[in-house]
């Protein structure tokens, strides 16, 4: 048994006064994958943002290597990429020099451009390396942010719908990229509406755990409610 | 202190990118204080009387004009949870835009200052003192008005709030810096010019310490709960 990298138990995530899901367990080990699925309002975006710290959990506990971090999410933040719904891209910059500025927060050293350019290389992008943001089709930034997971190395994934915007061939990149480092031992979350080629992933349906569909926890929020 | 370098030198080759945001600031200040010749009259004495008011009040006027974009931007469009999920710690990230905003828009002011103090038939004796109340008071605008920027990110409608927030703050640099140029200007000989600002001085470089510890720490406060 291999030990889990990262671990989540009972977490609870409660935004605008509304319960989006409760006491949910997940735990990835390295070279796994893990999928999120469930409709719009499931809570998909709010767990990644909680799992990369950026969000507190209401309740419950996050652990890396087996290390108590919910509070201390400094600890880990270090060792994960996450790509949001927006790109984090400046539309003055270039393509090159959007790239190197989130790689240039790693210790690495700051003119590995070989690696820079291997990253758009992965993702079909060094053609436009020179170009402005600004220019780009909404699937190209897309293809430029994901090079940044693979401009800086790091253990975990956390991706949010990464493919929204991309068409076949990109998906194909990204689907290779992840295989990739999953091979190097790295571990990857991802929510997805569409269907991402992954070997044998774990899946959660967070419509199980969201009182919005599982109205059995809807019950029983009502009953803590009527508690208090 | 590589990320801090990071972070500055992307500030102000975006602000180069983009000399519209920079320029703005300043030529509001020009603008702005050329106006009141025109509205009082040519009367050089009275000019030359409120000068320092009218050079520190629209000042503080045109850095309130660049705070909404401080950190806005980058709240839009992602890059500050890119931020605050980097290696670099969140305190330092502050400082580092608050030196790219001062940099590209206090000293501009700074540099434009003289030239208006001219115009109004400010005594020369007076110019540098302008110049060194200037450069002690602008970075505690800078740093006072991000803390302002930090805390509206996630309110609807923040560019409204930040005067509010800001302006009260701004009195105590405003009657310093004004003081300062006051007070030499009533002195008779040119000897005792600097003396006479002296005690005004320290305590444009008191706020101005005072306000460097402050705004990292609650600048920093503020982006953590602006994620959530």
């Amino acid at each position: 048994m291999v030990q889990s990298l990262f671990t989540g138990e009972k977490l609870t995530c409660i935004r605008g006064g509304r319960t989006v899901f409760t006491g949910l367990d997940l735990s990835i080990s390295q070279g796994e994958a893990l999928v999120l699925e469930g409709p719009n309002g499931s809570g998909k975006s709010s767990l990644i943002r909680l799992l990369s710290g950026l969000v507190r959990p209401r309740s419950g506990h996050l652990f890396w290597h087996g290390q108590d971090v919910t509070r201390e999410p400094e600890i880990y933040q270090q060792q994960l990429h996450y790509i949001g719904h927006r790109n984090a891209i400046k539309p003055v910059l270039t393509v090159l020099e959007n790239l190197s500025y989130w790689a240039g927060f790693s210790p690495e050293k700051p003119s590995d451009l070989s690696r820079l350019e291997q990253a758009l290389i992965q993702f079909n992008m060094l053609a436009l390396k020179d170009t402005p943001a600004n220019l780009l089709s909404s699937g190209q930034s897309r293809r430029l942010a994901l090079s940044r997971l693979l401009a800086t190395e790091k253990a975990l994934w956390l991706l949010d719908e990464p493919s929204v915007g991309l068409d076949v061939n990109s998906v194909a990149l990204l689907e290779t990229a992840i295989c990739a480092h999953r091979a190097k031992g790295g571990a990857v979350i991802l929510a997805t509406h569409t269907e991402i080629g992954l070997d044998t992933p774990q899946r959660i349906n967070l419509s199980n755990y969201s009182p919005l569909y599982n109205t059995a926890l809807l019950k029983q929020e009502h009953l803590e409610e009527s508690w208090i | 202190m590589k990320a801090f370098l990071n972070i500055v030198s992307r500030d102000l080759r975006l602000a180069l990118r983009q000399r519209s945001d920079v320029t703005m600031a300043v030529l509001f200040f020009i603008l702005t204080t050329t106006l009141f010749p025109f509205g009082l009259g040519p009367e050089p004495n009275l000019l030359a009387r409120i000068a320092p008011g009218i050079i520190w009040v629209t000042a503080l006027l045109s850095v309130l004009l660049s705070l909404e974009r401080l950190f806005l931007a980058d709240y839009e469009d992602g890059s500050l949870e890119q931020l605050v999920l980097s290696r670099a710690s969140l305190e330092s990230a502050v400082l580092a835009k608050v030196l790219a905003h001062w940099l590209t828009t206090g000293l501009p002011l700074m540099a434009a200052a003289p030239l208006i103090a001219l115009l109004f038939n400010m005594e020369s004796d007076a110019f540098i003192i302008l110049i060194i109340a200037m450069a002690l008071g602008t970075p505690s605008l800078s740093l006072i008005g991000a803390i302002a920027a930090t805390l509206t990110l996630g309110a609807r409608r923040g560019g409204i709030l930040i005067p509010l927030l800001v302006l009260p703050l701004y009195i105590p640099t405003l009657i310093f810096g004004v003081g300062a140029i006051d007070a030499t200007m009533n002195s008779l000989e040119a000897g005792v010019v600097l003396a006479n600002a002296k005690s005004h001085l320290m305590f444009l470089g008191a706020i101005f310490l005072v306000s460097l510890l402050i705004a990292p720490l609650a600048g920093a406060a503020a982006l953590r709960q602006a994620m959530e």
